[in-house]
């Protein structure tokens, strides 16, 4: 009897063959893949600039086979803006955390969106400073204890968990503002959509598009991988609630 | 192109950096700098180039960075506070070897300070001025016609050595009106295509990436190394000064910009009296001219270097020639006033008969 094997998985095309650096439970890899698949939906591997930030998504050049420039920290929407301008007719994303994008970079995110570049933002919202050790981001919520708030995050002293898909769908030049998790099939699922959708309004020239994506941090959160995922269900996304906020690309 | 035009240095700088090929300009407002970005803002459309004025310096450095890394000739122009908030995305360019022209109409002193003529910016320019120890490329125009051939020369060389390019100027030249001849941008025969830029027509394997980590075993200082040693070959060959009247002379006067102008009047008045009296000036801050100030103080002359702050290149110019008698005599930011040709050529009979 002769069996036919038949290939129903691979890597993406616009993921390079190698190992990440990131922890055990990390949801980066999974976040990466997305955005490759999106890239391989599209076919826009060779024509696609990616833009870095700093912190754990920093290697971004050495997982995705794409151009790449290295953004300072929170800076990556003004460099993305300057390459867009620069080439027009490229898909230009930048892929960034929660200190990046949503505590030192607060300015250069709102006013490229509010621009309306036509960029993709993958914004990775894990609660926590991850490549620095653990300390309270602008997402971490109430509470919650890091290397900064080692008796929780106290909301009268160090404010409140920012919403930046909220925040974001309020401005004109946002023309897709969505936030979604990874934390089981069916979400990723979503996700995956989501991120493809995000390409697709920049390549139709719709405006700015926001991809807020929620993650977990084990090591940080001193959890483990399976512990970690279910924090993202039980309190993540109570705070956080999923879904699109913002949908003008019609 | 041979019209004579009437223009203010700013608006020079800005129709020189269009006529070299700048086709995106990034900018915040700020005096006394804005005629800049007005004047780009109308110009660069036509062109077919982007103006963006961006929500912050922060912002502007970093859309330079993103537009140069994409091989285009960008710019950004500001002030004193504004080139402090710009230094994080410099320090990033120069380790980045992204190319690209900042220019700074430098404001007076610390803080805010104010917005007379003044010189107070030559450490940060010339010292680098961000993290990290590197060098940028620093310009010192000291005429509106030199505002317009400056900025050429500034993308040339930036673009040659992969190394920011900076024109540093004040208040007085960026403001003043004065004659320009117009000239048409030819670029220099040397000037490689920009094969590591990003283009996004990246095929299998040929992936580009500008960045400034490097984090394998020696790679990074590996890396600073060829950055030093582009500085060393910068100061072999692209250092600018102009020497006047210095071949018999017995007191080496030295200035820079706007500075320099009135030193220039001053070596001229003591000329006619019959002092041997000639001006060193530098155009080229970095790379530092040493071996011209080390030329023309050989035989035991004095130098003499006036400045429009408490004394910064002085500090270098006694580096090039540490035998050498060097003195000082400067006007601190915000004097509100510039030093007029007799008070330096007061100083200048002072230090030439002593």
């Amino acid at each position: 009897m002769t069996t036919e094997m038949k290939q129903v998985f691979s890597r993406p095309d616009s993921l390079k063959d190698a190992a990440t650096h990131f922890c055990p439970g990390c949801q980066h890899g999974t976040i990466h893949r997305l955005v490759a698949e999106a890239m391989d939906y599209f076919g826009i591997k060779d024509q696609t600039i990616g833009v870095a930030s700093v912190g754990c998504s920093v290697f971004l050049y050495g997982y995705f086979d794409i151009d790449v420039i290295e953004a300072p920290h929170g800076r990556a929407p003004a460099v993305a803006t300057g390459a867009k301008r620069v080439h027009p007719g490229r898909p230009v994303f930048t892929y960034q955390g929660d200190g990046d994008l949503a505590a030192i970079g607060t300015a250069e995110i709102i006013h490229t969106a509010n621009r309306g570049e036509l960029l993709t933002v993958i914004f990775a919202n894990n609660t926590t400073y991850g490549m620095t050790g653990g300390q309270m981001a602008p997402t971490s919520l109430p509470g919650q204890k890091t290397s900064t708030t080692p008796v929780g995050r106290n909301v009268a002293t160090d404010g409140y968990p920012i919403k930046m898909a909220e925040l974001l769908s309020g401005l004109d030049g946002t023309a897709y503002s969505v936030r979604v998790a990874v934390d089981t099939p069916k979400h990723v699922m979503q996700a995956g959509k989501a991120i493809r959708k995000a390409f697709q309004t920049q390549l139709d020239g719709k405006g700015f598009a926001f991809v807020e994506v929620l993650s977990t941090c084990p090591t940080n959160w001193g959890m483990s991988p399976v512990a970690a995922n279910q924090r993202v269900a039980d309190e993540m996304i109570p705070y956080f609630p999923l879904g699109v906020y913002k949908d003008a690309t019609a | 192109m041979t019209k004579r035009l009437f223009v203010k240095g700013n608006e020079a700088i800005a129709m020189g950096a269009l006529e070299a090929g700048c086709r995106y300009y990034f900018g915040y407002p700020i005096t006394p700098q804005s005629d800049i970005p007005e004047y780009i803002s109308r110009e660069l459309p036509k062109l077919g180039g982007q103006f963006i004025q961006a929500e912050s310096e922060i912002a502007s450095i970093n859309m330079l960075l993103g537009a140069s890394s994409c091989g285009a000739r960008a710019m950004t122009s500001s002030s004193s506070p504004g080139i402090s908030l710009k230094q994080e995305g410099i320090s990033y360019m120069a380790g980045s070897e992204c190319p690209g022209v900042i220019v700074n109409v430098c404001r007076s002193g610390p803080g805010l300070g104010g917005i007379d003529a003044s010189q107070a910016d030559y450490f940060q320019a010339v010292k680098g001025g961000g993290h990290g120890g590197y060098h940028i490329i620093v310009l010192a125009p000291d005429s509106v016609q030199e505002m317009y051939d400056l900025v050429m020369l500034a993308f040339d060389m930036s673009d040659r050595y992969r190394v920011p390019a900076m024109i540093l100027a004040d208040a007085v030249i960026g403001q003043m009106k004065e004659g320009l001849t117009q000239h048409r941008y030819v670029a220099p025969d040397d000037l490689a295509p920009k094969d590591w830029a990003l283009i996004g027509e990246g095929k299998a394997g040929e992936q580009k990436v500008v960045k400034s980590l490097y984090l394998g075993d020696g790679e990074l200082e590996a890396h600073n190394n060829k950055l030093h040693a582009k500085y060393a070959v910068m100061q072999e060959k692209e250092v600018r000064f102009e020497a006047v009247e210095l071949d018999d002379a017995e007191l080496v006067v030295t200035a820079y910009g706007s500075t320099a102008r009135i030193a220039k009047t001053a070596v001229r008045l003591a000329r006619e009296q019959g002092l041997k009296v000639g001006l060193l000036r530098p155009i080229t801050l970095f790379p530092f001219p040493n071996a011209a100030y080390q030329k023309y103080a050989s035989n035991g002359q004095k130098v003499l270097c006036f400045e429009l702050n408490n004394g910064q290149m002085v500090d270098d110019v006694r580096l090039a020639i540490p035998r050498s008698e060097v003195a000082f005599y400067g006007r601190a930011p915000g004097a509100g006033s510039l030093p007029t040709p007799e008070e330096f050529l007061a100083q200048i009979c002072k230090h030439y008969e002593a």
